[in-house]
């Protein structure tokens, strides 16, 4: 995920807020957020996934004019092949540096982390690969820090 | 908001339940927030076509839901890491439920609270487990 950068919106906020089920008025609230002493609403710990909005690369969303994996007139708009495995989301590590807050305007500095394999009954080799993305503020201080871990399957896996 | 119980020790516990009978407008409504709209999550003749009994919950989906059972107990603004694991996918009618245990309390090197370490462990409706997760937290009670 590279985003130019990546502006933490109060409405961004609420609909992650309500697409994860959390009434949590910190996040929603803006005057419930003041009383607290907080500039503004708050962001989940999880919301800084909704950066992947602001990459203009980021390969999970359709673009106009560009074919999309997923389907239209056929199941697939991927040529058929259903052997193939699956990329997958294997972990995910957030560190806080301090509270997220709307209003401000992240950027995003990323870099591969280790790789490696391992054997699965369910899914054939699983081939592990980490990336580490800092997020930054406008002062240049780190405010969260992930580490995500991504899983490409040998093939489907199994139920 | 945070409701903090007056005294924590290692092997203080609650469960949460996270969401009853998850529907697929959920796991659209995260793709639309995230913005991840990878199809085997959207898309159900797409995830039937690459193997899949029907789409399937984001893992970010379960972990952002583990983490509301977080920050109502202890509040956003104390959180200090949380990290997962995605065991198992987790489906349309899943229930899912959230057990936290304490595993260490130690006083806080620099402010006055505790610095809290747990574990948690995300189940659905058959008792398996679909998410792992570690989470270190200030706590100030």
């Amino acid at each position: 995920m590279k985003p130019r950068s990546f502006p933490v919106e109060r409405g961004h906020i609420l609909t992650f807020a309500r697409a994860i089920g959390d009434h949590n008025p910190l996040f929603t609230d803006a005057e419930t957020a003041k009383q607290a002493g907080f500039d503004d609403v708050l962001a989940p710990p999880t919301f800084v996934q909704g950066a992947a909005h602001f990459d203009d690369a980021y390969p999970g969303r359709p673009k106009p004019g560009e074919p999309w994996m997923g389907s239209g007139r056929e199941a697939s708009g991927s040529p058929p092949n259903a052997d193939a495995g699956t990329e997958l989301h294997a972990e995910q590590y957030f560190e806080y540096h301090r509270p997220l807050h709307a209003g401000e305007t992240l950027t995003v500095e990323s870099r591969p982390g280790r790789s490696w394999e391992k054997q699965s009954a369910r899914a054939g080799t699983l081939s592990f690969s980490e990336t580490i993305h800092d997020y930054l503020d406008d002062s240049g201080q780190p405010v969260i820090t992930v580490r995500e871990v991504g899983v490409r399957t040998e093939r489907p896996v199994e139920q | 908001m945070a409701t903090k119980p007056a005294e924590l020790t290692p092997g203080t516990s609650r469960s949460v339940v996270l969401v009853e009978n998850l529907t697929r407008t959920q796991i659209v409504m995260y793709a639309g927030a995230s913005g991840d709209f990878t199809p085997l999550h959207t898309d159900e003749p797409f995830a039937r076509h690459a193997g899949y009994p029907s789409v399937f919950a984001h893992g970010m989906l379960t972990m952002a839901m583990t983490g509301t059972a977080l920050t109502d107990w202890f509040g956003v603004e104390n959180l200090k890491e949380f990290g997962a694991r995605f065991l198992n996918q987790v489906w349309p009618g899943d229930t899912l439920t959230a057990t936290l245990e304490v595993t260490s309390v130690e006083p806080s090197a620099t402010s006055d609270g505790q610095i809290v370490e747990l574990k948690i462990t995300t189940t659905n409706q058959d008792d398996i487990a679909v998410l792992s997760a570690t989470a270190r937290v200030v706590s100030t009670s």
